[in-house]
C-alpha cells in the first residue's frame, strides 16, 4: 500500500469518527426551559408600533404592551387591561377603570396618566385615533386607576377604537415614554404585557426575543384572538428571521423551529404530507387584494375608466395567478371583505361580471387616447408581482397601451408617493393588500378614503360624499343603520369612486409542529395560549 | 519593505475615500425612500415627510455626504435608520459568523484543493488527474445554492447529522460551532477548491517540466521532497495570488450562504439593507468589505517576497 493510499485511509477513518462526534454536540440544548421557536413574516426593525404600521411591529407590539380594550375571534370587543367603563347618559363622558395588578416591565404600577398619555400618542398616529381624538374635547385622570375621555358630541366608534385589532394598535406606555414625539421612535421597550423584549438578545435581521413576564397578571376569561386570559405557557419566545423559503421549510421539518407564519403556497403541498406538520389557516378574515389607481392623471382620474377595470377584472384569474390553491382563496366582491359584518354585495355587479366589451365602451366613453399607462411591478414581493403580470395582460386586452416598470418594493414606496404625471416619473397603477382586519371597518380602511390629495392615501381618490358617509358612520352608534350607511357606501365606492379595485381574498396558512397546542383564531398571530408537549 | 508598506498602507486613504463617495452617491440616487418602508404600507404621506424630515433624509446629498464622513472620520459609522442601533454595534454583531465561515472556508479549500493540484500534476495524464479536472469542473459548474441545498437535504433531513440553518458562536462551545459551519464551509468551499486545485495543477505542471527539478531527481531526492521542497514553493506565487482573488470572490459567495443556511452575518446584513434602503449600514458594511479587501491584497503581495526572494519592493 502506497503512503498516499494510507493516508487517504487515515483521513477516512477520522471522518469516520469526527462526523458522528460533530452530530452528537449541542444534542440536549435547551431542554431545561420550554422555548419557543417562531418563523415570522419578516424581520423586527422597528420597536415602536405607534412610529410604524408595519404589521411584524404590530405583532411585537402584542408580545410586550397591553391595550385598553381587545378584539376577540369575532371581532367584538372587551376590556382587556380595563375592568370596568361606563358610559355617561348623553353619550359624551366615557369612564374608565383599571384592573388591579397591572405592572410595567420596570416594575412602577400602570396608572390612568400613563394610559391617557398613551391614547394621546396613538391618536396622532392612527387614522382611527385621529378621528377620536377630532371628537374628544378633554382626557381627564381621575385617580391613579381612573380616567375619563369626555367628548364634544357622542361618537360610536369609541371603544371599537381602543379595541382596534391591527396597525396602529393603542398599546398603553408608560408616561414617560408616550409624552415623547409620536414621529419619532420610542428609546426603550417598557410594556406591561404577557412577554418581555430582551433587548441584549435581539440581533436585527437575525432574532427577537421574549422571556415570559412573571408579572404579568391574565384575564380570568379563555383566551379569544387578543382579548381574554394571556396565559403563557412557555418561558421564552424566539423569533428567527429565515427569509428564505425554502430553508424555514426545512428547518420545521427538521424540528429547528416550532411554528412558521406564512409558508410559501408552493411548499405547502410537501408540509401537509408530513405527519409532523399541522397547517391551518388562523386568520379568518384573510387578505383583500387591491389594484391601486392614480386618480391624479388621466385616463384614471375620470370615474368611467376606472370603471372600465372594474368590469375587465376577473378575480379568479388573479387568485390562481397568485395563490393557486382554490381551498385558500374566494372571489369577494365587497369592499369590507367576505366574512365581516360589514360584507354587503350590493354594488358589485361590475367586479362580479367580466365583459371586456362594457370595460372598452367605457374607456372610450372616458376619452382614453391611447396614453401609456405606468404600471409598477414589484418583483421582490411575489403575490403583487404575480398580480402586476395579470393587470398588464388585462389593460392590454381591453386597448391599453401598458409598460411595466420592474423594481423592488422599496423604489415603489418610494415612486408612489409622486404625484408627478406618470410620463415625468409618476404612475399609473400599483398592488398592494391589506389584512382583513384592517378593511373590514369603513373608518379603519384607508384604501377607500376620499380625501384627495390632502389627506387620502397614495393614489388620492378624492370624494366628498364617501368622506361624509365615512363620517356618518363613525358616529353612528346603531348596528342596523350603520349596515344602511356601509350599504350606501359601497354603493358610491363602485357607482363612482371606484378608490381600488379588489382583485380577491385569499387566506394565509400558518403551520406548526404537531407537538404544539393553543394556537389561537385570529388575524394576529399571537403567542401566548401555545403550549409545547 | 518597511517603505513598501507604509506607501501601500497611506495608499488604502484615497482608495477608501473614493469608495465611500461612490457607495454613497450610488445609494442615495438609487430610487427607494426608507422614511416610506419605516412608516409602512399604510402610512399617510405626511407622516413619511415628517420621518423624513426627522431622519435628515430632506437635507442635500453635500450635506448629508459631509456630515457622514465627519462621523466615520471620528470612528462613528452612525446609526441604523430602522432599528436605532450603531452600525458598529450591528456590524460587530455579525462579524463573527461572517469571519469563521470565510475563514474556515479558506482553510477548507486551500487544504484539500493545495494537495488535490499537486497530485494531479505528479500523475498528469493519468486517471487521477482526469478525476480531478472533473471535480473541478463540476466545482465551477454546480452554483452554491445547489449545493447547499443538496448537503442540507442528505446530511440534515436524511441523516439528521448537521442543522439545517443558524450558526453556534465559538464560545457557545467547539464542536457546536463545528457543527453549524460544516456545511456551509463545504457548500462555498467547493467552488474554491476547483480553483485553486486548478491553478495548483497548471502552476505545478509548469514548474515540473523545468531543469532544476530533473536536477533534483538526478541527484536522487526522494519524490516527496521534490514536490513540496522544489516544485510547490516555486509554484507558489500564481497559487497564493488565487487564493486573493478568492477571498475577494468570498464577499459574493457569503452572502448567498448565509441566505442559503440562514447564518446571521454581514452578508444577510448587507441585503435586508439594502431591500430596506437602510444607508448607513449599507455605507458601513462597504466600507468594512473594501478595507479588508485592500488589506488582504497588501498581505498577498508581501508574502510574494518571502515565497519568492527574487521579487523585491
Amino acid at each position: 500500500m502506497t503512503t498516499i493510499s494510507r493516508r487517504l485511509r487515515s483521513a477516512a477513518v477520522a471522518l469516520a469518527v469526527a462526523v458522528p462526534m460533530l452530530a452528537s454536540a449541542g444534542v440536549g440544548d435547551a431542554l431545561a426551559e420550554k422555548v419557543l421557536r417562531i418563523v415570522p413574516h419578516a424581520d423586527l426593525k422597528n420597536l415602536d408600533p405607534i412610529w410604524t404600521t408595519a404589521y411584524i411591529t404590530r405583532n411585537h407590539g402584542y408580545m410586550v404592551y397591553d391595550t385598553l380594550f381587545a378584539s376577540d375571534e369575532n371581532l367584538d370587543v372587551h376590556p382587556q387591561m380595563v375592568d370596568t367603563f361606563k358610559v355617561s347618559g348623553d353619550g359624551k363622558t366615557y369612564t374608565f377603570t383599571l384592573r388591579d395588578g397591572l405592572k410595567w416591565h420596570d416594575g412602577a404600577m400602570v396608572k390612568a396618566e400613563d394610559c391617557v398619555a398613551s391614547i394621546k400618542r396613538w391618536g396622532k398616529r392612527d387614522g382611527m385615533g385621529q378621528k377620536l381624538m377630532d371628537f374628544t374635547a378633554e382626557m381627564k385622570v381621575v385617580d391613579d386607576k381612573t380616567f375619563q375621555i369626555i367628548l364634544n358630541e357622542p361618537y360610536g366608534l369609541v371603544i371599537e377604537s381602543l379595541g382596534k385589532i391591527s396597525s396602529n394598535v393603542p398599546f398603553m406606555m408608560p408616561k414617560r415614554l408616550a409624552d415623547l414625539d409620536a414621529f419619532k421612535a420610542v428609546p426603550e421597550v417598557v410594556g406591561s404585557g404577557p412577554f418581555i423584549f430582551k433587548k441584549d438578545e435581539w440581533v436585527p435581521g437575525s432574532k427577537v426575543v421574549y422571556v415570559k413576564n412573571n408579572d404579568y397578571k391574565p384575564r380570568s376569561e379563555p383566551a379569544s384572538a387578543a382579548s381574554g386570559g394571556k396565559v403563557v405557557k412557555v418561558d421564552r419566545v424566539e423569533w428567527l428571521y429565515i427569509p428564505d423559503p425554502a430553508t424555514a421549510m426545512n428547518a420545521l421539518v427538521n424540528g429547528e423551529v416550532d411554528l412558521w407564519e406564512t409558508p410559501a403556497p408552493d411548499m405547502l403541498p410537501l408540509l401537509k404530507a408530513n405527519a409532523d406538520i399541522k397547517a391551518a389557516v388562523i386568520d379568518p378574515l384573510g387578505t383583500q387584494g387591491w389594484l391601486r389607481m392614480n386618480h391624479l392623471h388621466p385616463p384614471f382620474n375620470n370615474p368611467k375608466a376606472r370603471q372600465a377595470v372594474l368590469w375587465a377584472v376577473n378575480q379568479e384569474e388573479y387568485l390562481q395567478a397568485i395563490i393557486g390553491d382554490p381551498t385558500l382563496y374566494k372571489a369577494c366582491a365587497a369592499y369590507f371583505i367576505c366574512g365581516t359584518p360589514n360584507e354587503t354585495q350590493i354594488g358589485t355587479e361590475a367586479l362580479k361580471a367580466v365583459n371586456l366589451d362594457k370595460a372598452k365602451q367605457l374607456l372610450k366613453e372616458a376619452g382614453y387616447k391611447g396614453e401609456k399607462i405606468i404600471l409598477m411591478q414589484p418583483t421582490d414581493i411575489p403575490v403583487l408581482n404575480g398580480a402586476s403580470l395579470v393587470t398588464a395582460q388585462m389593460l392590454r386586452s381591453i386597448g391599453m397601451d401598458v409598460e411595466v416598470q420592474a423594481m423592488d418594493w422599496s423604489t415603489l414606496t418610494s415612486r408612489r408617493a409622486e404625484k408627478k404625471a406618470p410620463a415625468d416619473g409618476g404612475w399609473n397603477v400599483f398592488h398592494t393588500y391589506s389584512t382583513g382586519a384592517d378593511v373590514q371597518s369603513p373608518v379603519a380602511n384607508i384604501g377607500i378614503s376620499g380625501g384627495g390629495v390632502e389627506k387620502a392615501w397614495f393614489g388620492w381618490p378624492t370624494d366628498d360624499v364617501t368622506e361624509k358617509l365615512r363620517d356618518d358612520y363613525a358616529r353612528e352608534a346603531d348596528p342596523a343603520e350603520k349596515k344602511a350607511i356601509v350599504e350606501k357606501l359601497q354603493t358610491r365606492l363602485f357607482d363612482h369612486l371606484v378608490p381600488y379595485v379588489n382583485y380577491g381574498q385569499w387566506f394565509q396558512p400558518v403551520v406548526w409542529r404537531s407537538n404544539l397546542s393553543g394556537v389561537l383564531v385570529s388575524p394576529v398571530p399571537f403567542f401566548w395560549n401555545i403550549d409545547i408537549k | 519593505m518597511y517603505a513598501y508598506i507604509a506607501k501601500r498602507t497611506l495608499a488604502v486613504i484615497p482608495v477608501m475615500l473614493v469608495v465611500a463617495l461612490v457607495v454613497f452617491l450610488l445609494l442615495h440616487l438609487t430610487p427607494g425612500d426608507p422614511a416610506a418602508v419605516i412608516a409602512g404600507d399604510y402610512a399617510r404621506p405626511e407622516d413619511i415627510v415628517r420621518i423624513r424630515k426627522q431622519l435628515g433624509l430632506d437635507e442635500p446629498l453635500y450635506i448629508q455626504f459631509s456630515t457622514w464622513l465627519w462621523s466615520v472620520l471620528r470612528g462613528d459609522l452612525g446609526v441604523s435608520i430602522f432599528s436605532n442601533m450603531p452600525v458598529s454595534k450591528l456590524i460587530g454583531q455579525r462579524l463573527e459568523p461572517t469571519l469563521a465561515l470565510s475563514v474556515s472556508t479558506i482553510l477548507f479549500s486551500v487544504l484539500i484543493a493545495v494537495p488535490m493540484g499537486v497530485w494531479a500534476a505528479w500523475r498528469s495524464g493519468t486517471w487521477v488527474d482526469r478525476s480531478i479536472m472533473v471535480f473541478a469542473v463540476l466545482g465551477f459548474s454546480v452554483p452554491v445554492f445547489v449545493i447547499g441545498y443538496v448537503l442540507i437535504y442528505v446530511f440534515s433531513l436524511k441523516f439528521g447529522w448537521f442543522p439545517v440553518q443558524g450558526y453556534k458562536a465559538i464560545g457557545d462551545g467547539f464542536l457546536p460551532f463545528l457543527r453549524s459551519i460544516a456545511l456551509p464551509t463545504i457548500a462555498l468551499g467547493v467552488v474554491y477548491v476547483a480553483l485553486i486545485a486548478r491553478i495548483s495543477r497548471a502552476s505545478m505542471l509548469e514548474v515540473l517540466n523545468e531543469d532544476y527539478i530533473r536536477t533534483a531527481r538526478a541527484k536522487g531526492q526522494v519524490e516527496r521532497k521534490v514536490m513540496m521542497r522544489h516544485a510547490l514553493k516555486n509554484a507558489a506565487v500564481p497559487i497564493i495570488t488565487i487564493i486573493g482573488i478568492g477571498i475577494a470572490l468570498l464577499i459574493g459567495g457569503v452572502v448567498v450562504t448565509e441566505s442559503v443556511f440562514n447564518i446571521p452575518g454581514l452578508g444577510r446584513l448587507t441585503i435586508d439593507a439594502v431591500l430596506r434602503r437602510d444607508y448607513p449600514i449599507i455605507q458601513g458594511v462597504i466600507l468594512v468589505f473594501s478595507a479588508a479587501y485592500v488589506i488582504v491584497n497588501l498581505l498577498i503581495d508581501i508574502s510574494y517576497s518571502f515565497l519568492d526572494p527574487r521579487i523585491r519592493y
